[in-house]
């Protein structure tokens, strides 16, 4: 009986529209491959937080109105 | 070409901005199709389930499959944007706290799980759940879309209009006073009505486009005449609605970034009954001389359509940008100060900042800081003012403004004209056919023997070619609009508040200037193997064999 319930057929609404998936499978890897350079490239290599490396944690407000109020002068 | 070389600063503030825009302009070109192809898929899956012939099914599921395949090149484009913010503008998005935050962390929980969730069910579900489960399934994901939409431009109408906010000197952040102010800002629901409906026209012209195609080619005819019937209606109400929707657009701007409005309109010197600006020579390559000229060489305008645009009365003053920055009264009493004033009071404000924080460092008592506080509120709608040098830095570039704002306008006007014709012919209209198709001929459009034809499979080659050549335009109208919402509330990345070189990370231009290019090769890929793929399942077609028969 409990085969019949929600979860079973939500799983298997998924489980069984990715096995027969064809043009979801192209579509699939493309935004692996996609999700991969933004997050384990882009974002690991060429976006850091700027203020974490520049101001302690805590601080960040002091960097920040120094950077405001320098740049006014 | 020259001056605007020279113009170029290739320094941290440019590269930051070219990267930015680089990366929305990329990302605008996925999301305007995802929201109009919903709205058509949603319609004919809706034929589906009234008349539950298979015909309309596979009408249905062709156009979700493109709809798929734009989908999955567009998700996560708009979370680099997000990085932008934390590297690039680690200012600004300090200063601007939860404002910001707030809206993309409920645009981001509701399209995760809204589009996890009912994409599923439309791509994997027709088996699986009943029709009326699948069909309210394929409108939730478009609505998922759109819902989605809200809250991004929520966010940036609130940097356009900053409302529902304090500043809170402490912390160096804004902070939400109302939630219901910011997210129901008049300036966000004018601007998200008019992105997502000026969206739809690019469904539609994608899908009259596809259509057309395919009748070129002689295949899918019955698809094709069927898709076109829906899109033109979706086309026609959409670009008729841009228009409307744009007018108030206008006057949202008009009331709280008049600049931006006489930047658009290369209006120099404003006042009462103005007219709108047909055409007039600005150079695209240079700021023009604002300040002495009277107004821009070669107009020609409609007489008081501007005034009417930005007021909704033909005799309502609208500002120019002499006039804005030399301070001005409008008609009814209400008093603009001078962009001198304005800066003089934002260095006040950033001085009383400074002291204030310095006051409380030191432990001075309560008083003491509060008139510290009284100072700042005083002056705060002033801050970014501040940062400015010369008052010429107040006046974003107008060629673009310019240009882009006709460019958006003049394709709009075309859209609206060839969906009224279309659907006239698409749903043989009687008489308004029968007329359409005579002036045509009297025109030479169309050759006199056609002039009777009402077939939209017979008809001459060229008629096919022409919404495949609006498809690109259609893009472009879209862009440049984004180009003047940006463009246009230049210097400001907060309006009024703080400048880009204020907002900006103390970075190395060459790691920008990096990124960006990483940037471009990367959505250049995306870009061709979207387009690569959406021409292959065209050309491929719908994948049952009944469709394909008839």
């Amino acid at each position: 009986m409990e085969k019949q319930g929600f979860w079973y057929k939500a799983f298997h609404l998924y489980y069984d529209g990715f096995r027969s998936m064809t043009l979801g499978k192209t579509l699939w890897t493309i935004i692996l491959v996609k999700l991969f350079i933004i997050f384990a490239i882009l974002k690991l290599f060429f976006f850091p937080n700027f203020l974490a490396q520049h101001a302690d944690e805590g601080e960040e407000d002091k960097y920040v109105a120094s950077e405001l109020i320098e740049r006014a002068k | 070409m020259q001056n605007i070389l020279l113009n170029i600063d290739a320094g941290t503030i440019d590269w930051s901005r070219a990267q930015f825009a680089l990366t929305a302009i990329y990302h605008w070109l996925f999301v305007p199709l995802t929201l109009g192809l919903a709205v058509i898929m949603g319609i004919a899956e809706t034929c589906y389930y009234r008349t539950k012939k298979q015909f309309w099914k596979d009408v249905a599921k062709f156009w979700q499959k493109l709809f798929g395949v734009n989908f999955a090149m567009g998700v996560a484009t708009g979370i680099i944007l997000e990085f932008e913010f934390g590297t690039n503008w680690s200012n600004y998005s300090w200063f601007v706290g939860d404002i910001f935050g707030a809206p993309l962390a409920v645009e981001g929980i509701l399209a995760f799980f809204m589009e996890s969730t009912f994409v599923a069910v439309m791509f994997f579900g027709w088996k699986k759940v009943s029709p009326g489960f699948h069909l309210a399934s394929t409108w939730l994901t478009g609505l998922g879309a759109t819902i989605s939409a809200w809250w991004i431009l929520v966010a940036n109408a609130w940097m356009q209009y900053p409302v529902g906010c304090a500043f809170n000197p402490d912390t160096m952040r804004h902070e939400m006073v109302s939630f219901a102010e910011v997210a129901l800002s008049p300036f966000a629901v004018d601007k998200f009505c008019h992105t997502v409906i000026s969206s739809w026209i690019i469904g539609a012209i994608f899908v009259v486009a596809v259509s057309c195609w395919y009748l070129l080619k002689k295949r899918e005819q019955q698809l094709a005449v069927e898709s076109i019937k829906i899109a033109v209606v979706v086309g026609l109400i959409a670009s008729v609605g841009a228009a409307a929707t744009g007018h108030k657009s206008a006057q949202s701007v008009g009331e709280v970034q008049p600049m931006k409005l006489a930047a658009m309109e290369a209006l120099y010197n404003g006042g009462t009954d103005q007219g709108l600006t047909a055409v007039a020579w600005v150079n695209p390559f240079a700021q023009p001389d604002y300040e002495n000229l009277k107004e821009a060489p070669l107009k020609i305008e409609m007489p008081y359509a501007l005034s009417f645009m930005a007021t909704n009365d033909i005799h309502g003053f609208v500002p120019g940008i002499n006039d804005i920055l030399n301070g001005y009264t409008t008609p009814d009493g209400k008093t603009e100060p001078s962009i001198e004033e304005k800066m003089a009071r934002g260095r006040l404000a950033i001085a009383t900042l400074s002291d204030y924080r310095k006051a409380k460092a030191g432990g001075a008592n309560e008083a003491t800081l509060n008139a510290y506080l009284a100072v700042l509120d005083k002056n705060m709608p002033y801050f970014g003012y501040g940062y400015l040098r010369d008052r010429s830095e107040a006046v974003p570039y107008i060629p673009v403004n310019f240009w882009a704002f006709r460019i958006m306008v003049g394709l709009g006007c075309l859209f609206i004209l060839y969906f009224a014709v279309l659907t006239i012919m698409a749903f043989r209209i009687p008489l308004l056919s029968v007329i359409v198709r005579r002036l045509l001929a009297a025109f030479f459009i169309i050759p006199e023997s056609e002039a009777d034809s009402h077939e939209l499979t017979r008809l001459p080659a060229w008629h096919y070619w022409v919404p495949i050549a609006l498809l690109p335009l259609a893009y472009i109208a879209s862009e440049s609009g984004w180009l003047v919402a940006e463009f246009g509330r230049q210097p400001w990345t907060i309006q009024d508040m703080l400048p880009t070189w204020a907002a900006v990370s103390d970075l190395n231009a060459g790691s920008v200037m990096l990124t960006f290019i990483l940037f471009l090769i990367l959505f250049t890929t995306m870009l061709a193997v979207e387009i690569s793929i959406l021409l292959k399942q065209i050309k491929k077609g719908p994948e049952s064999a009944s469709l394909n028969d008839k």
